[in-house]
């Protein structure tokens, strides 16, 4: 579904993607991992077209996205930390990003739902608390029934209650067939929501292997130890 | 396009800064048709203040929204919208709204007590001023992402061509005083917006019989109707290239 090919990416001086060559199929929970600044966030905001790639290409369903917007209607984004206009409250960011989407029929608000986000529809976004940011991005991202979706640390900053409401959103989004790469550094919530691992270093892929696949090749039964064998073996 | 600039739109009309601009205005030419004189002499003095105060408060207003529509903007990318879309939505929302306050302030007054082909020069000149000056704000804020330094920019681009120029233009002048200089004034002065503005409205005004050999010169150039539209065009030209410019760069750049 996405094709990554020989991406590079640098900021200045500072090389954060090394050609990266990945591809991720539909209906699979994908977690990037990776120690901090190892470029999860720019391998994603390369997907999205936020950071323009110096090199390489990404394709989605066999097409190019370099330079393009329309696919981002395929995309549900949630970022690691969640920026809004300080001044609109939840209701106004919600009515207008749905008012940009008008083309989109089916609307998703199970999230706004379980989330109770209605009872603070008149908060101003810049008086919420960094959890309660991180819901409604949750929601806006899961609005719009994208085929994929990108989530950037989303359990960070919530409660175990809501981290919990959004893991079995992901889970069930994924039995429909979606795409959702997830980066985090929280080993037993990848094990319990993942499919694949794909560990970044340095802005190289250092592995990238379905869960089976890395427990057997470590010959350990958890995830967290597997992959910090996995590390040390190949270093 | 148009739901982003309306968004763009709600978010200024919230701001009491463009309100008290347009109170501001409006009490300023009020007060100038009023004071006595022909409505002549207010349009020449409402000319010297808005041509000081017009690029001000377009270029640093401009310039601290821009930089405050950040998280709005990072909003818009990862939705399915082209990105010089959203940078044209932000420019023609800002220059559009400090335009609708200038018209209200300067416009509306002009209608009422001085209505006149100057002064409808001079509104003609101030909304130019306006998309100019907002041009170049979002240059100075796509050029840098640190705030402070955008509107210093902001600042000192208004600062050259408010204050610096001028002394430039001078200083050629008295230093090649003993050649012929007014091809070369006529050209000093499209290269700096304000002056194009100043010497539009001027022209049509009787002072300018008191402007000398340039003036007889600019004037049989620019008091054509001829001259007249090519003095706007370039004035275009100014909106033009800066924000043609700065959308490269806004559309070039990690977010």
């Amino acid at each position: 579904m996405i094709t990554i090919e020989n991406l590079r990416k640098s900021y200045g001086r500072l090389q954060v993607l090394k050609d990266i060559n990945v591809s991720f199929e539909a209906g699979k929970v994908v977690s990037v991992i990776g120690p901090n600044g190892s470029g999860k966030t720019t391998m994603s905001k390369c997907i999205l077209g936020m950071a323009l790639p110096d090199g390489g290409d990404i394709r989605i369903n066999g097409e190019s996205i370099l330079g393009q917007h329309a696919y981002r209607s395929q995309i549900g984004y949630m970022p690691q930390i969640g920026k809004y206009p300080e001044n609109m409250k939840i209701r106004q960011v919600i009515e207008m990003i749905r008012d940009i989407r008008k083309d989109v029929k089916e609307v998703d608000e199970e999230l706004v739902g379980l989330y109770g986000l209605q009872a603070m529809y008149e908060k101003r976004m810049g008086s919420l608390s960094g959890g309660t940011k991180q819901k409604v991005s949750a929601a806006l991202a899961f609005m719009f029934n994208p085929q994929i979706l990108i989530l950037d640390e989303p359990t960070a900053g919530l409660d175990p209650i809501s981290a919990e409401i959004l893991k079995c959103k992901i889970l069930k989004e994924k039995k429909r067939g979606k795409l959702i790469l997830i980066t985090s550094h929280i080993m037993s919530e990848i094990e319990e929501i993942a499919d694949e691992v794909m560990c970044l270093v340095d802005g190289n892929v250092k592995f990238h292997d379905t869960i089976q696949d890395i427990k057997a090749q470590a010959n350990e039964d958890r995830l967290s130890r597997a992959i910090a064998k996995v590390m040390n073996e190949e270093d | 396009m148009n739901k982003i600039i309306k968004y763009v739109f709600y978010d200024i009309i919230r701001n009491k800064i463009v309100l008290a601009y347009t109170l501001f205005l409006l009490l300023l030419s009020i007060g100038l048709f009023n004071l006595g004189g022909s409505p002549d002499k207010a349009i020449l003095s409402l000319l010297n203040l808005v041509l000081l105060t017009v690029p001000l408060i377009s270029i640093v207003f401009a310039t601290t929204h821009f930089y405050n529509s950040y998280e709005f903007m990072e909003l818009l990318v990862a939705q399915p919208i082209n990105r010089k879309k959203i940078f044209m939505s932000e420019f023609l929302g800002v220059a559009c709204s400090l335009s609708g306050a200038f018209i209200l302030g300067v416009g509306l007054p002009v209608l009422l007590f001085g209505v006149s082909i100057t002064g409808l020069y001079l509104v003609f000149t101030g909304v130019f001023i306006t998309f100019i000056f907002v041009a170049m704000a979002f240059l100075a804020s796509v050029i840098t992402r640190d705030k402070a330094k955008g509107i210093g920019i902001a600042l000192l681009l208004w600062f050259y061509f408010a204050l610096i120029y001028d002394g430039i233009v001078l200083f050629i002048l008295y230093t090649f005083a003993d050649y012929p200089l007014e091809s070369a004034t006529l050209a000093l002065t499209a290269l700096n917006p304000i002056d194009l503005g100043r010497i539009i409205v001027l022209l049509n005004l009787d002072v300018s019989a008191l402007m000398g050999y340039t003036g007889a010169l600019y004037k049989s150039i620019l008091g054509s109707l001829w001259g007249i539209g090519l003095a706007f065009a370039l004035l275009f030209l100014w909106v033009i290239v800066p924000f043609i410019s700065s959308s490269r760069i806004f559309s070039k750049r990690d977010l």
